[in-house]
């Protein structure tokens, strides 16, 4: 059998979530190839070459693939389905936008977020925000996959594989990138960070944020929020944790001032400890946290920042 | 120009939903339903376009059982001109709905198409893509905004690292996210008019669609549960705990 990854990046580095995709690859089981689909993306190639349990990376480097539009994308991941028994993608934004595009065009069917792999064509999802698991087993010939990456341990980076350059473009010329907002950061993405600590509608303004931001920075956690805290235009969207925002599982979440609706709850119960801090003691999230304090966030979190 | 929604029947999204004991699936029986939040959105945002003046009909389209005439007509009062019912008994896998709304769009010819970006219940995330795919129309998935502009509509998209816009060649297809808009609650005058609009019932078979499943559902569970954990009453405590009994912090 063989299996193609498509590799996720941003045209200058590989995404550590790609290497719990090849993990998923992996308990497959078959050839590897990473497809490296971008605009002057030669480094994510260099460093796709040294993924663990890949055979062949395969560069697809044009303009053309510089915002990862759907509509091109699909057509070049199509174009090279016909070698391959299993693609699969990293469930975050750019999979989840293309894959199902590229399903329709081989006329089969996606399994979407898979958390793990019973046999090659028998898959392990998350339904009903993670509140149910289901176990499907694919009738399709071709195997579409997105890959949920806290379902699976990253593989490591010291392998060496042949990397072959892709002439052929697929412009679908239908659609055109326009501009990026995007978030600057210097802390851990979401997705990556060993601690995470997540604000609520209990911060009360985006202000207020910034009283996390210090006891971020002593952990190196990266913030993030509920659903809640970005409706009411606290934080930007790119924060949200939850059953449509990031789906995260490190081993530290501080819950701060949520709730804890069946929702957030979604995005972050797979963390291996989670901490809630929340003045309602009725709060759902107390039922799913390790260690809780009922307290007001504005004494609690400069004591913790002072403390730690 | 004619915009067109497809919307869900789903559970409710403040219902907890269980597991049956024989693990064949979820138990729905007796729990509230309602229509998928996310198509809701993209109800009240093909409402909003009409009410611009950007729209000239707006129609949503579900293919369920008769029991999703409920959601058709709440959609009705929430602003919509007309009702399309594909009957089916059967759940659907997305591409099948998806080659029942590719027909729905050849027929209606709407210039652009509004979905949620997922359904609450299966959490695919898959039908307006594969839509996309099949009408060879581009795609602005987990909108945050929508603009028209002549042939085009400028989509901003919720990313991973932020915002993202594009502009897509009309026809097109949009799937909402969250932030798109905040729906409106339909008014008692509207749920009576509702009533009264045009509702027209398509038996699927008549598509000429092979709809057999492309999947098989083995197996239900509900999911692993966390023990119960402590409350402590001092951020001393707190400390000591994560350092010396959880080891995560140093």
């Amino acid at each position: 059998m063989s299996i193609l990854v498509f590799a996720e990046h941003d045209n200058s580095t590989l995404k550590a979530d790609t290497l719990k995709t090849v993990a998923a690859a992996q308990a497959i089981g078959g050839d590897i190839h990473l497809l490296v689909a971008g605009s002057n993306c030669q480094n994510v190639a260099q460093e796709a070459a040294k993924v663990n349990g890949v055979s062949k990376v395969i560069v697809a480097d044009n303009a053309a693939y510089e915002h990862q539009l759907a509509e091109n994308i699909s057509l070049l991941v199509t174009e090279l389905a016909g070698d391959y028994d299993h693609i699969l993608a990293t469930a975050l934004t750019t999979g989840k936008n293309f894959m199902p595009r590229v399903a329709a065009l081989l006329d089969v069917a996606q399994i979407s977020d898979i958390i793990a792999v019973e046999s090659a064509d028998t898959f392990v999802r998350p339904i009903y925000a993670g509140n149910a698991i289901a176990t499907v087993q694919s009738l399709d010939s071709k195997k579409i996959i997105t890959v949920r990456p806290t379902g699976f341990d990253a593989v490591a980076t010291d392998g060496n594989a042949e990397i072959i350059s892709l002439d052929t473009v697929t412009d679908a010329g239908i659609s055109a990138h326009v501009s990026d907002e995007l978030s600057e950061s210097e802390r851990p993405d979401l997705g990556a960070a060993g601690v995470v600590i997540s604000g609520g509608r209990g911060m009360q303004n985006g202000d207020n944020f910034k009283l996390l931001e210090g006891i971020a920075d002593k952990l190196g956690a990266a913030i993030g929020a509920s659903r809640a805290a970005v409706d009411a235009g606290f934080v930007p969207n790119d924060m949200q944790v939850g059953q449509t925002g990031k789906i995260v599982a490190p081993d530290l979440y501080i819950a701060v001032g949520i709730s804890g609706a069946i929702q957030h709850l979604a995005g972050m119960k797979d963390s291996k400890i989670i901490v809630a801090i929340n003045k309602d003691a009725e709060a759902p999230i107390f039922q799913v946290a390790d260690y809780g304090i009922v307290a007001d966030l504005f004494d609690v979190l400069p004591e913790l920042e002072g403390k730690l | 120009m004619k915009v067109l929604v497809p919307i869900k029947r789903v559970i409710d999204y403040n219902v907890k939903v269980r597991v049956k004991a024989d693990n064949s699936n979820v138990d729905l029986a007796n729990v509230k339903m309602a229509i998928n939040p996310f198509c809701e959105i993209a109800v009240e945002e093909a409402v909003r376009l009409k009410e611009a003046g950007t729209a000239t009909e707006v129609i949503v389209v579900s293919i369920g059982d008769k029991s999703c005439q409920e959601q058709l007509r709440t959609a009705l009062a929430l602003g919509a001109d007309r009702a399309i019912q594909i009957e089916t008994d059967e759940s659907l896998d997305a591409l099948n709905i998806a080659k029942l709304l590719q027909k729905t769009v050849e027929e209606e010819q709407p210039q652009l198409v509004i979905l949620g970006k997922q359904s609450i219940d299966s959490d695919n995330n898959q039908t307006g893509q594969m839509l996309a795919a099949l009408t060879g129309m581009p795609q602005g998935t987990f909108a945050s905004e929508v603009k028209v502009e002549g042939d085009k509509v400028n989509v901003t998209r919720e990313v991973d690292s932020g915002l993202q816009t594009v502009a897509l060649n009309l026809p097109a297809i949009v799937t909402t996210d969250l932030r798109l808009n905040e729906p409106r609650y339909a008014k008692l005058p509207n749920i009576m008019k509702a009533k009264r609009k045009p509702l027209e019932v398509k038996p699927a078979a008549d598509f000429g669609i092979d709809l057999s499943p492309r999947s098989t559902l083995l197996k239900v569970t509900p999911p692993a549960t966390r023990q119960a954990g402590i409350i402590v009453d001092s951020v001393d405590t707190l400390i000591e705990k994560l350092k010396n009994e959880a080891k995560v912090i140093s």
